[in-house]
């Protein structure tokens, strides 16, 4: 099907607001839950009382069950497998669809589901900062004066599941679903129903995890420990659901875009021709695919301990709290990896643009990403080291952790190798790419000594853990992610980013990063465990300064907030097509990006990073005479 | 490429390295001398001996590592930096086999030294660093036998001892005795804590069902904060307490009026036992 032949059917505005989108699915979903806890509550009448509990559990899930299967209906996935029982012929509904309202829809069109994504984790990013400010709120005193310590501790929960779960997509979502077949030469995803499903599960679990607030919160931050999970109130029902949905979803990204870039690359688009991001991007779907169904087996574990008085983690009848730990870490390293290797990809894809040299050690760094991939399921025990369980295994898991850090090594070489007599413009992108390697430099080294047994059981559970990981998190995959936002809005949204405003925001929030993250290794030396509500006096000095810092890092995020509202809403200053003169095949499509991406599947004729070659072809042909021109 | 251009190679890597080289010089004997002896968790015990040793050398090995990324990309800014304002190429530069292979092998080598150092510190000088080993400890120091056992209850959200040797009886209050090894037996009543004993340089997990073991000898007498470590619900963070360090004969004296101002709740107690399964979970916060 060539790119004329789509029909637009421009439905009117009123007809377009009713009908499956989001507003149906909220209502339908709603009706749902009502309907799912009734249903519940007659399965298990006597459940609470039986428990000694003050809610129904079987209820709850069955209640957010009903909720999630009324909210994908309302969207609309039910109409093509029903339209499909009953004859209709298959579509594609993105060729239906035009305006602005199919941002609020059901859509399979890739750039549709990147932008629904970058918006949905944004809004959840800033839901978990906003938890953070009244964390640092209440931790601006030693004892508890903003928040009694159950409100606190629903803040630590909401805070870490919003950033590591809710934000587990915070780059494959918006950038490798709108940029992965844009750079691989594709008109779509492998599965682009899949992928609008990945989307909207995400603001379903959402809304369920921030329904734990009103069923009694959630006593832990977002490992969710068993058996405390078990004893828990309701709230741990919201909790066990909403990682379950976005579980599922993750598993979903992954295979999608696995399957995406291995399949449907453009001719000439060999493995060493394809973007290191694209790399990235695939490093990090293999473990998605492979972590995140383990998720889903442990929370159900959980469910099961809670809804039907099974006993996987309680010690007193038979079960135990180890099994808990392995489980989630297994699913949890790799996550924290799900968080770091689109980073790493992202910063190598804009070095080479802003330095205009080729990416230097190409196959060093796909190796480096590869092995940290690899290595990532062998080292999940090193958060047990101080639990007691399998003592004798401590140095194999302190040796698996520390060689971590020879495939992380390879990407700061590639980094000095590509700078090494480079023409380097500090561009905004450029700006967050380089802060990335030294903030991503102070939490790898100091992730060494929480590797080394004997420093780990001082700093283990201490804030210095809390230091270290908000360094690579925060300071690795944030910082990549605004870069990433910086480099390609111009091509995903079409309007220039006004540039003073971004260096401000870059500026306020990398120094009041660090002056709010480097403390934090001193408070945890100092003896202050994590996650608490209250802590010793002689460490307020240090807390209260923390908490100031953090409340200007908060500000720089409204700093961006205005740059993105003042750029998209008011000033609409167009973008050129290719603002930064990269080579990334990205670029080279007209800007908005037609609903078919190409016109024809382009044939790649060299690398993407082959900036100051002399006589370098073009990176692609567009026009090519005789290559069929069909639908994918 | 002309001759002046890669003349000016070597004399760019040679800048960074000596730029290194000062700040090195600078900053390792500061860490060394002057932070090293602040470094946590003091030199109560020899298991926090060891871990401020840990400490002190890993952040003498990693500074100097930090310091050489961050002068090689402060000099890039500065030198390598576009003075056109226009868009201009740089040298298509792809990879060098030698540095990338050179690369490796000290990473390589680093990793590996931290690896087999790490291991033979927790394995055979310190002899788990006082971490938490669980019911059959793997690295014993010598004399464990007669090690005095000192049982850790923890439940939601109090701290109790046990001293099995001295009839089971059970106190609010912890005290052990100086230069005496000293086996933790680290227990829980209902959801995961972990025991953190500050100045001991001691952690280990409270888990329902598992007797956590951890040794420690303490090395001077003193006052050492006790913290939970893991989150364990509403009041996890006021786990906290305060244990001393007493002299052999002020532990005696201290067991003797312990014992008898515990006396009145003994009959109460469970027996002694390496774990306990008070029944049923609650449902709380």
């Amino acid at each position: 099907m060539s790119a004329t032949a789509i029909p637009v059917v421009r439905r009117p505005v009123w007809r377009r607001l009713i009908g499956f989108n989001m507003l149906t699915g909220l209502v339908l979903g709603i009706a749902g839950w009502f309907l799912g806890a009734w249903v519940g509550g007659q399965i298990a009448v006597g459940h609470d009382y039986l428990l000694g509990t003050d809610q129904n559990d079987v209820g709850a899930f069955v209640g957010y069950l009903f909720a999630v299967i009324g909210w994908l209906v309302g969207l609309g996935f039910a109409n093509y497998p029903i339209g499909r029982l009953l004859g209709r012929p298959p579509t594609l509904r993105h060729h239906e669809l035009g305006g602005w309202t199919r941002y609020f829809r059901l859509c399979t069109d890739h750039k549709v589901v990147g932008i629904q994504y970058l918006f949905g984790v944004g809004i959840f990013f800033f839901i978990g900062g906003l938890n953070a400010m009244l964390m640092r709120t209440e931790l601006l005193r030693p004892i508890e004066k903003a928040w009694p310590s159950g409100q606190y501790l629903t803040l630590v929960g909401l805070h870490g599941t919003m950033m590591i779960m809710m934000t587990s997509a915070f780059i494959l979502g918006p950038f490798g679903n709108y940029f992965v077949p844009l750079m691989i030469g594709a008109r779509r995803m492998a599965f682009p129903r899949v992928e609008a499903l990945t989307f909207w599960l995400t603001p379903a679990a959402g809304l369920i995890l921030m329904s734990a607030i009103a069923f009694g919160g959630l006593p832990f931050g977002w490992t969710g420990y068993a058996p405390l999970a078990v004893e828990g109130r309701g709230g741990v029902d919201a909790y066990v659901t909403a990682f379950i949905l976005i579980a599922i979803s993750l598993t979903l990204v992954g295979l999608n875009l696995l399957v995406t870039i291995v399949t449907m690359r453009a001719p000439g688009m060999t493995w060493t021709r394809l973007p290191i991001f694209v790399w990235g991007v695939l490093a990090t779907s293999v473990l998605m695919a492979l972590a995140a169904p383990v998720l889903v087996a442990t929370m159900t574990m959980v469910l099961m301990d809670r809804a039907a008085n099974t006993s996987y983690f309680l010690a007193s009848a038979g079960g135990s709290p180890y099994l808990y730990e392995n489980l989630f870490w297994f699913f949890g390293h790799p996550e924290v990896y799900i968080l770091a290797l689109p980073g790493f990809g992202i910063v190598l894809e804009i070095l080479p643009v802003f330095t205009r040299k080729p990416l230097w050690g190409y196959r060093l760094a796909v190796a480096g990403m590869v092995g940290v991939m690899l290595l990532s399921f062998m080292v999940w025990q090193h958060h047990l080291f101080v639990s007691g369980m399998n003592a004798g295994l401590r140095p194999f898991y302190m040796l698996t952790t520390e060689l971590i850090s020879i495939p992380t090594g390879f990407i700061f070489l590639n980094a000095m190798g590509t700078l090494w007599r480079a023409q380097i413009r500090f561009t905004v992108p450029m700006l967050f790419a380089l802060a990335f390697f030294f903030n991503f430099l102070i939490g790898g080294l100091s992730g060494v000594f929480l590797s080394d047994v004997p420093s780990d059981v001082t700093t283990h559970g201490s804030y210095f853990v809390m230091a270290h990981f908000h360094y690579t998190i925060m300071g690795g995959l944030v910082f990549a992610f605004f870069g990433a936002v910086y480099y390609w809005l111009p091509k995903m949204l079409g309007v220039v980013l006004n540039e003073t405003l971004a260096k401000i925001h870059f500026w306020l929030m990398f120094v009041f990063f660090n002056l709010t993250f480097m403390p934090l290794f001193a408070a945890g030396f100092l003896g202050m465990p994590r996650r608490v509500s209250a802590y010793a006096p002689h460490l307020q000095v240090l807390n209260d300064f923390v908490s100031v810092s953090a409340f200007v890092l908060g500000f720089s995020m409204l700093v961006f907030l205005a740059n993105l509202v003042w750029s998209l809403v008011f000033a609409r200053i167009p973008a050129a097509e290719n603002p930064w003169a990269s080579r990334g095949l990205e670029w080279q499509v007209p800007t908005p990006v037609p609903v078919e991406n190409f016109e024809r599947i382009p044939v790649i004729r060299s690398g993407p990073y082959e900036y100051g070659v002399p006589n370098a072809p073009a990176v692609a042909d567009f026009t090519p005479a005789a290559l069929p021109a069909a639908g994918s | 490429m002309t001759t002046a251009a890669s003349a000016q190679i070597p004399r760019h890597g040679i800048r960074i390295v000596l730029i290194w080289l000062v700040l090195t010089a600078i900053a390792a004997p500061l860490i060394v001398f002057v932070l090293g002896p602040h470094l946590p968790p003091g030199n109560m015990t020899s298991e926090a001996g060891s871990q401020r040793d840990a400490n002190v050398l890993l952040t003498a090995l990693l500074v100097p590592i930090a310091l050489l990324v961050v002068t090689f990309f402060v000099y890039s800014f500065v030198v390598f930096r576009n003075r056109t304002g226009g868009i201009v190429d740089g040298p298509p530069l792809f990879g060098d086999a030698g540095v990338q292979l050179l690369w490796i092998v000290l990473t390589g080598a680093i990793v590996l030294a931290l690896a087999v150092w790490g291991s033979y510190t927790l394995i055979v000088s310190s002899h788990g660093a006082g971490g938490g080993q669980g019911p059959s400890p793997v690295d014993q120091p010598k004399g464990h036998e007669h090690a005095l056992p000192v049982q850790v209850i923890a439940q939601q959200w109090e701290w109790t001892f046990r001293y099995p040797t001295y009839g089971g009886f059970e106190s609010r209050d912890l005290a052990i005795p100086d230069n005496t090894l000293v086996a933790f037996h680290v227990t829980s009543l209902d959801i995961t804590h972990s025991f953190w004993a500050y100045e001991l340089g001691v952690k280990a997990d409270a888990v329902p069902g598992v007797d956590d073991i951890a040794y420690v000898n303490a090395r001077h007498t003193g006052f050492f904060q006790i913290r939970c470590a893991e989150l364990c619900g509403l009041w996890h963070a006021h786990m906290a307490k305060k244990g001393r360090v007493l002299s052999l004969p002020a532990f005696q004296a201290w067991i003797k009026a312990a014992k008898q101002k515990n006396a009145v709740v003994q009959k109460y107690l469970a027996p002694y036992s390496d774990v306990y399964f008070p029944a049923p979970l609650r449902r709380a916060g």
